[in-house]
Order: C-alpha cells, then sequence, then structure tokens
C-alpha cells in the first residue's frame, strides 16, 4: 500500500516539510518507512536509532503531532489516508531533521548528588534487600532515557525554564534514589530550591507518553513533593531540623 | 539489548556453584578452543565486578533472603545469571552512566574512529569525525581502548544495531593487531520471526530459563531428539524433570531448550528445513504452557520478562501469557575478534587494548549466555587498568610528518564519496554484502559458497570505492553508511577467511563439508593479519597449552 509521509527536514536555523510516498507492507513500524524513504529517496535524511525494540530510547520524534517511540509505532496503528507527519521533538533544539539537541539532559543528570549507599550489611561487602523494597525502583529504573517525558512537559516544551526545571526524566531519577533502600544522600532541599520540583503542576502529560508505563507522577512526583512539604513546610520538621542544626553545631564546636 | 544477566559464580541460588563450575562450564561450551586464562580470570572475577554494580547503584532482583538472585541459562550447570527482569543490559549502561558521568570521565558522543593513529609500532591518538557536524577531529592518546562491539550488520538476519558493523575489528586489524576465532559468529536460537519488519529482535534465552519450550508444528519438543554427548549426563531425559530444573530442584537436570545456543540454532535449522517449522519459517517458543503448572502464571510472566511481553504484544499482536512465539535464528554474537593478553587486554600493537565483545577468546567455539556482561565487566575493568598503567609509563607520542600524510589520505579517502556522482547507493551495497553473507557464511557452510562469497566480497568491495552520497557532512547516515562499510567487509572476509581455514564442525560453526570435529583442529585457533602487501593472512596458531590444576577442573567437571 502507497502512504505518503510528511517529514521535517532541516536544522537550527528553520526547515521545512518534505513529502515521501513509500509502500507499507503489514506489522510495519515508523521507523520503518523512515528506513526504507532514506535507502531510496533521501540518503542524507538523518534519524537516531539503535535497538529496534522499545529498549534504547533513541528514535524519539512526534507522529502526527505526538511524541512517539518511531520504533514501535505501528503503522496499522495510525490514520493511513491522510499523510503520516513526522518531526523531531520540539523541547530540544534540532541539530538536523529528526535529530534533536538532548546534551542538556547529560548536563542536567550531571548536578543530581549520586548514588551513596550505607555501609555493606554483610561482611563479604554485600547487602540484603526485600524484592517488594525494590520494586518502586525497579519501575524508575526501566526508564530509557528517550525524553518524550520532557519533551511533552509544558514547563520545558512552552514555557523553556530548562536552567530551572529538571523535568519529568530526571525528577523520576531523583525518585529512584531517593527510594533506593541503601542510599543515604538526602537531595530534597536541591529538589525544592534548584531543581525546580514546585513547577510541576501535576498534568501528568509525562506519564501518558511514557513508553515504559512509568507511572512517573502519582509513583514518583507526587511523593517527592510530599518529602519536601514534610521537611520543609510541616511546623514540626522545621523545629526538628532546627533543634538539629543547633546540636549539630555544638557537636562540631566539641569536636572541631 | 542484552536483556538475560550477567553470569557469575556468586552462589546466591545453589551453594555448589564456585568459580571452577563456571569456568569449567565456559570452556565446555566454547569446545575448549578458548584461551584458559581467559576463562580462568572471567570465572574468578565474575562475581566482584556484579557486586561492585551493586556499590554503584544497580537494582538486581532479590532472592527470598534479600541477595542478588540468579537464573538459569543455557550450558551453565547452576542458575548463574543476576539480573533485572529481562532488561538486565538497559540496568548495566544506566549504572555504569550515572556512576560516570560523576568520575569526571570527557565524552565524545557521536563520534567515528576513521583510523588509529601510530608512531613506529606503538598507538598513539586516533583520527575521526564527530557526526553532529561532520568535522574531523585527532585524538591524541597515550593507549587506547576499544570497546566497540560486533558485527552483526553484516548479516541480513540480526538482534544488533546499526553500530554494529566491526569498527573496532578493523581498526585493529589495519593497525597491524591480530584477529583469532573470526569463523565462530554465535546464532542466537531465538530472534522474532514476524512481522518482516521485526525479524531478528532477540527474544531472551530467559524465556527458556523461565520454563519455554521449543516444538515444531506437530507439537513436538524436538530438542529431545537430538542430545550431544558431552551434554547427555547433564541433562534432562523427561520433561518433567526440565521443569522441576528451572523450579530450582536440585536433583534435577536442565531441560533440552537450555543446551548451548549452537546445538539449539542447529536443532531449529533442522526442523525448519525438514518441513516441520511454523507457518512464518520458524518454530514455536511457549512460555503460557506453565499456567498448566503455576498459579498466576500469566502475572509470573510479566514480572519475570516484561520486555518480551511488551515486545511480542506491541509489534506482533501476540501475547505470550496466551500464545507461543514464532521464533528463529539471529546473528548475534561473534566469538572472535582482536587477540589480546590475557591479563593485560593488550594486543600485539603497544598501546592498543580490547575489550568485549571486539576483544577475543574467553568464548572459544561458543559463547554461553550471560557470559558477554560478565566479560565486558571483568576485562573492561582490566583493559582499563593496564590501559591507565601503559599510560602511566609512556609519553604521550609526537604526531609527526608520516601521521599528517597518513590523516591527510584518510581525510580524503572519506570525503570522496560527496565527490562521485551517480554512484553506487552505499545502502544497497550493504545490502547485497548482508545477503553475501547471510546465504554464504551463515548457519550452515560449505567451501563452494564460501568461495563464492570470496568472489562477492571482491565485487562489493569495487563497489563500495565506488559508493556516492549527497547533502552535506552535518548527520549524513549515507555518508556514515560509505564509512561502516569499509570496516563491514574487512570483517566479512575475515570471517570467511577463517572459516574456509577450519575444515572442521565445532561449536558455532558448521560446515556441511566437514560435519564432524576434527582432532587437528581441536587445539588451535584461526589467527588473521595483514601482511605487508596489504592482503589479508591466515594461519592457524596453537593454543597455549592449559596448565596441570586448570586441565584436573575440567575433569572432575565431567
Amino acid at each position: 500500500m502507497r502512504t505518503t509521509f510528511k517529514i521535517w527536514r532541516g536544522d537550527a536555523n528553520g526547515g521545512a516539510f518534505h513529502e515521501y510516498t513509500t509502500d507499507i507492507a503489514e506489522g510495519m513500524v515508523v521507523l520503518d518507512a523512515v528506513h526504507d524513504i532514506q535507502r531510496t529517496q533521501a540518503p542524507d535524511l538523518a534519524c537516531r536509532w539503535n535497538c529496534k525494540a522499545g529498549k534504547c530510547g533513541s528514535c524519539s520524534a512526534e507522529v502526527n503531532g505526538m511524541p512517539k517511540l518511531m520504533c514501535m509505532t505501528r503503522l496499522s496503528e495510525l490514520p493511513l489516508e491522510k499523510a503520516i507527519t513526522i518531526e523531531p521533538m520540539k523541547a530540544f533544539s534540532t541539530l538536523k531533521d529528526l535529530v534533536t539537541d538532548v546534551s542538556w539532559n547529560f548536563r542536567v543528570k550531571k548536578k543530581i548528588r549520586p548514588f551513596k549507599p550505607r555501609p555493606p550489611d554483610a561482611a563479604d561487602g554485600t547487602w540484603r534487600m526485600q524484592q517488594e523494597d525494590i520494586d518502586r525502583v525497579q519501575e524508575f529504573r526501566k526508564c530509557i532515557e528517550c525524553f518524550l517525558c520532557q519533551d511533552v512537559c509544558h514547563v520545558l516544551r512552552d514555557h523553556q525554564m530548562h536552567e530551572r526545571f529538571i523535568g519529568p526524566r530526571f525528577l523520576i531519577h531523583v525518585a529512584a534514589l531517593e527510594m533506593h533502600p541503601l542510599d543515604t544522600e538526602n537531595r530534597i532541599e536541591e529538589l525544592r530550591d534548584k531543581q525546580g520540583i514546585g513547577y510541576c503542576n501535576i498534568t501528568k502529560c509525562c506519564t501518558k507518553v511514557c513508553p515504559e508505563s512509568i507511572q512517573i507522577t502519582d509513583n514518583g512526583i507526587i511523593p517527592l513533593k510530599e518529602r519536601v512539604v514534610d521537611d520543609f513546610y510541616d511546623p514540626f520538621g522545621w523545629i526538628w531540623r532546627w533543634m538539629k542544626r543547633k546540636s549539630d553545631s555544638a557537636t562540631e564546636a566539641r569536636n572541631p | 539489548m542484552a536483556e538475560g544477566g550477567i553470569a557469575a559464580a556468586l552462589a546466591n541460588v545453589d551453594e555448589r556453584d564456585n568459580w571452577k563450575v563456571h569456568f569449567a562450564d565456559t570452556m565446555r561450551g566454547g569446545q575448549y578452543v578458548n584461551q584458559w586464562r581467559m576463562a580462568e580470570l572471567h570465572a574468578k572475577e565474575a562475581p566482584d565486578r556484579v557486586r561492585e554494580l551493586e556499590a554503584w547503584g544497580a537494582v538486581f532482583d532479590r532472592t527470598k533472603d534479600g541477595r542478588i538472585l540468579q537464573r538459569h541459562f543455557g550450558g551453565h550447570k547452576y542458575p548463574r545469571l543476576a539480573h533485572v527482569g529481562d532488561r538486565t543490559g538497559l540496568e548495566m549502561i544506566r549504572t555504569l552512566q550515572d556512576h560516570g558521568v560523576h568520575q569526571g570521565i570527557d565524552v565524545f558522543m557521536e563520534h567515528t574512529i576513521l583510523s588509529l593513529l601510530k608512531v613506529g609500532d606503538r598507538v598513539v591518538g586516533a583520527f575521526g569525525y564527530e557526526r553532529e557536524r561532520g568535522r574531523f577531529k585527532i585524538f591524541r592518546a597515550k593507549a587506547v581502548v576499544l570497546a566497540t562491539g560486533g558485527i552483526g550488520r553484516a548479516y541480513k538476519i540480526t538482534s544488533n544495531s546499526w553500530e554494529y558493523t566491526g569498527d573496532g575489528h578493523a581498526l585493529a586489524y589495519d593497525a597491524g593487531a591480530e584477529l583469532i576465532d573470526m569463523e565462530f559468529v554465535q546464532f542466537h536460537p531465538t530472534g522474532m520471526v514476524w512481522p518482516p519488519s521485526v525479524m531478528g529482535i532477540l527474544v531472551t534465552e530467559g524465556v527458556r530459563g523461565e520454563g519455554g519450550i521449543l516444538t515444531n508444528k506437530q507439537g513436538r519438543r524436538f530438542m529431545f531428539d537430538a542430545i550431544p554427548e558431552n551434554y547427555r549426563a547433564q541433562t534432562a531425559d523427561n520433561e518433567e524433570e526440565g521443569w522441576r530444573y528451572c523450579q530450582g530442584s536440585k536433583d534435577a537436570r536442565r531441560p533440552p531448550e537450555l543446551l548451548t545456543r549452537d546445538h539449539v540454532s542447529r536443532c531449529i535449522v533442522r526442523e525448519i528445513k525438514e518441513g516441520r517449522g511454523s507457518p512464518h519459517g520458524g518454530v514455536y517458543l511457549d512460555i503460557s504452557w506453565i499456567k498448566q503448572k503455576l498459579p498466576n502464571a500469566a502475572e509470573h510472566i510479566k514480572r519475570k520478562l516484561p520486555s518480551m511481553y511488551h515486545q511480542f504484544k506491541q509489534l506482533a499482536d501476540i501475547d505470550i501469557t496466551e500464545q507461543p512465539m514464532e521464533v528463529g535464528p539471529t546473528t548475534h554474537y561473534i566469538m572472535g575478534g582482536v587477540h589480546v593478553d590475557p591479563d593485560t587486554q593488550m594486543s600485539r600493537v603497544p598501546g592498543l587494548f580490547a575489550a568485549g565483545e571486539c576483544a577475543a577468546g574467553i568464548n572459544g567455539a561458543n559463547r554461553l549466555g550471560g557470559n558477554s556482561l560478565s566479560d565486558l565487566l571483568v576485562f573492561g575493568k582490566r583493559a582499563g587498568e593496564f590501559a591507565a598503567k601503559f599510560a602511566k609509563e609512556n609519553s604521550l607520542g609526537n604526531i609527526v610528518a608520516s601521521q599528517a600524510e597518513q590523516i591527510e589520505s584518510v581525510a580524503r579517502e572519506a570525503l570522496a564519496p560527496f565527490d562521485r556522482h551517480d554512484g553506487e547507493n552505499p545502502y544497497q551495497v550493504q545490502k547485497d554484502l548482508q545477503d553475501t553473507m547471510q546465504d554464504l557464511v551463515g548457519i550452515v557452510r560449505n567451501e563452494g559458497e564460501m568461495r563464492q562469497a570470496l568472489g562477492n566480497i571482491d565485487d562489493l568491495k569495487k563497489r563500495g570505492e565506488r559508493a556516492a552520497v549527497t547533502g552535506n557532512r552535518e548527520y549524513n547516515p549515507g555518508w556514515h553508511t560509505t564509512i561502516d562499510l569499509k570496516n563491514l567487509l574487512t570483517v566479512s572476509e575475515a570471517i570467511t577467511r577463517a572459516a574456509l581455514e577450519r575444515n572442521e564442525s565445532r561449536g558455532a560453526q558448521f560446515r556441511d563439508d566437514y560435519p564432524d570435529k576434527a582432532e587437528q583442529f581441536a587445539k588451535v585457533n584461526t589467527m588473521i593479519a595483514k601482511a605487508a602487501d596489504g592482503s589479508m593472512q591466515v594461519r592457524l596458531e596453537p593454543l597455549p597449552e592449559m596448565p596441570e590444576y586448570l586441565k584436573q577442573v575440567i575433569e572432575e567437571s565431567r
């Protein structure tokens, strides 16, 4: 069956949709069509891809306006009587065609305090954890860093607040660290002050587009927001912290 | 992406496991042409590397007493694979990335190396280009570690991503290193076969580790029909025993589905060839049958094999908790690669190291599932340590006039496709190479077909030299394909020449003109090097003699 695709082509300076027509067969996904077009009509058409099985998170794009992994979007799910549009993610600047500059994400990760485990539980240097205590963390660690959640988050996409808000992907990263049974670091203050968790107003757009079905908002962001509230806005917590600071500084004064 | 797990004799699930059993399993799986020293180091050091990942934040599935859980896999006597559902590779990538970003490492993403730079014998850097802008770059380095993975893209049906084009193999070969064991290409028994667009995508061996069975169109569990002699004592002789094994029963032996990959792939090919395959040219892999044995089987499957559930549901409209999958062999891994010193991972070119799939020696004629992740952890660490040591002991080499010439000529060659008009389409040349390798140097090989393949490869080289590209240098996949092609052609020739040299069937190499093992090949590796005139030379190199204590370990495990 002949099908028409409108693929955005250009770079940071601008671009336009180009129309291509190609044959499609049973079972094909959007990425297959892009590859066919690349192989036969547009050899320099740029797109990222890797595993072709929804595991590497490379081929994120907007298909008919929806943030998708091209390798997991079956053509049979789309209305084929109209041209299918494919364009790069909009929350990031475009390098070329469907390839965007996602390097901001890696810079954000660098700023998040790393995993800091408690001392090992056993003499051989190993730890003990129960499966039910890590189920939630494993859910978050399913993230394939496709950045579709970042793409759809209005704080980043519409308001371009990349300098003040780390976005759903990294809130989930912080949640995975904070809920890791072995971790001893505290990231709550930074979450409020530098990472902008307050900007999220839980519209759940991120959860809807997650190809790994991670419950980003309900299981990750909301519990983190609760921790921030407990730590900073609960009067008992405030008094406790104030007393702790006093006793810490007293200890320090005794043991300089 | 790697799914099943990391093989390491932690003995968390079965206390009888230890490095000796892992060593013996690895050697048996490799048909004893492995480099014994690598297999020994690997078996001894893998548990520490897994524990290191946990200390860096990896969250493995747990045993009831809270330790790292281990699962069964083909060719491993005891449950040995530390895993996270069926996304272990992702967990490793993420753990190493999250740890690595805080180590002050400079990362150059989406860069491709075109050539290694040498002063005299020694490697002093690399010349490459950044994809984003298409600009060339020179990296000066006291030591270089290759970790470029495999060659799967030389074949039509593969589980590998587009990047598996043998870059490290070809770079090392061109720089004067030797390649060994290149004839041993692993065809994983279970890739997806339908729909066509997903053909080759991996179906983890974990499916069989969790109790999945292989059947033909008559519903027969054909794996019971041909159990190799050297595994007979270790293999279940009835279905009930096989199931008990997957459930952790210590007096049961493994079901034949968990025999080594080379053997399982050949059995599947036999079923298909003899007309007992599934409608789309595969066989059936069924995990849904365990509902006869387990309450909540569907939930269990979704928990242990979430990616497989998702993959089949989304790409093939198959619910694996209810229906069997259709599967067939897919090019998955190459046992062969850069010949390295087992302890330091340095090649015969000073300053050039290799680790993981692009290095060779640990796996022999066939790799056991789970041994690649442990291999890359163990020897990645070693390569890094010894490369750092080498770098400390050596000064930065000077790029001199002769390198400037080399760099210029590599750059000219790389850019030439832009100047050609009406040249060959690089994608088409690549596809034709994949057809050649799939059809003529695949699972079943013979001399006539492989001679034909060498002829084709020669023609494809000439076509590759006429490849033309359009557009500019910025992020241009067509241009990149012309660069990949050169490496793919080098490794394809190496595979074919090595396979022609080994006139026997052993492990992953099956020759229908030499269907049996031959004594004269039992203690040799094929070794490939570039001759002074630029031609590819193959010779047989005797294996290093195994020390007595290791011979004894193998003897005890028979």
